[in-house]
């Protein structure tokens, strides 16, 4: 039995199918993006029939976008721009105004759209107004604890979310 | 001198492509690792998302059920019309067909990953926010209240550029 030497396979092509496979792969992937801003609905109204709890005016950021995507704050003509300044200074209001929010515990922030308006106003709206929510909650965030918000434990970020709780209402618009 | 001047240059030497496989091959696999087979099948709707920056990842996509907004695709144009259509699967439907939809999703997964299902809404970023309030309603119904609005990364103010 004479002991035969192996011949060796040739991997010259190799390349040439790793190329195929890349190219399939290449043509078939679509990078979805998974990003997205969460929300949290209210619960279903049937089962909670008591009075909703009265709310002074003063305490309620009105913001009303008609089917033209044109917007009202408190009944004043505003850009999408000027929502994460006029939220933020709602919310830190702390009674200085007395036509602004008492406390950032109390601020509700209303929006109000027709059926008409544009999903792109709504969501930038919306936004805007976490962006606010997110930039009050990192900056008590730093003063309190030294980090951003990101940063914390879930307790610490609990202690925030309390002291500025986020409560953006959406009426539903009139059929 | 005889010695040296055997290695006279005879032509630039080729490049060695021994390597040029594994060099494919690495490109192979991050392709293969990035790819996401659709398993949802077609997509007949159009849905060009807005731009928004406070947004989040996903994380475990395979909770997640998506509902797509938007115009048909011109090849079902004639069919369905120009208004945005809701597609729930590979399917067109209807927003009373939304409640249903999300519970069987809902009843396909284990008992402990129920409570953290998320319904995804990816819509078109120029459909009446009319279509959308009847989909949250509906979701309301059902009980599945975590929402995400699938958007684009960017600038809000890159929405209203034409």
């Amino acid at each position: 039995m004479a002991k035969r030497k192996l011949q060796e396979i040739n991997a010259g092509s190799m390349a040439d199918i790793a190329f195929l496979l890349l190219i399939f792969f290449l043509v078939t992937t679509t990078m979805e993006s998974n990003y997205g801003i969460r929300r949290k609905l209210p619960p279903p109204d049937t089962e909670t029939k008591e009075k909703p709890p009265i709310i002074k005016k003063k305490n309620v950021l009105e913001i009303v976008i008609n089917g033209n995507d044109q917007m009202l704050i408190e009944e004043e003509p505003a850009k999408v721009k000027d929502v994460k300044k006029i939220a933020i200074d709602f919310i830190t209001n702390n009674g200085k105004d007395p036509k602004s929010s008492d406390n950032p515990q109390k601020a509700v922030i209303s929006i109000k759209h027709a059926r008409e308006t544009t999903y792109k106003m709504y969501i930038s709206v919306y936004n805007e107004l976490i962006a606010a929510y997110n930039d009050i909650r990192n900056r008590y965030a730093r003063q309190k604890y030294g980090k951003p918000f990101d940063k914390l434990t879930e307790e610490e970020q609990k202690v925030v979310k309390d002291a500025y709780p986020q409560k953006i209402a959406e009426s539903t618009p009139k059929r | 001198m005889a010695k040296f001047s055997k290695k006279k240059d005879s032509g630039t030497p080729a490049i060695s492509t021994a390597s040029l496989p594994d060099i494919v091959f690495m490109l192979l696999f991050f392709f293969m690792v990035a790819t996401v087979m659709r398993e949802n099948g077609e997509k007949k709707v159009m849905v060009k998302m807005p731009a928004a920056d406070q947004v989040k990842k996903i994380e475990k996509k395979g909770l997640v059920s998506f509902i797509y907004v938007g115009t048909p695709i011109p090849k079902y144009q004639p069919k369905y019309g120009k208004e945005p259509r809701i597609q729930l699967n590979d399917a067109f439907a209807n927003v009373n067909e939304v409640g249903p939809f999300v519970l069987k999703e809902k009843a396909a997964k284990r008992e402990e990953e129920k409570p953290l299902m998320i319904t995804s809404i990816k819509a078109d970023e120029n459909v009446g926010m009319g279509i959308i309030t009847d989909i949250k309603e509906e979701l309301r119904k059902v009980n599945a209240l975590k929402v995400n609005y699938s958007t684009k990364k960017g600038n809000v103010e890159s929405n209203f550029k034409k």
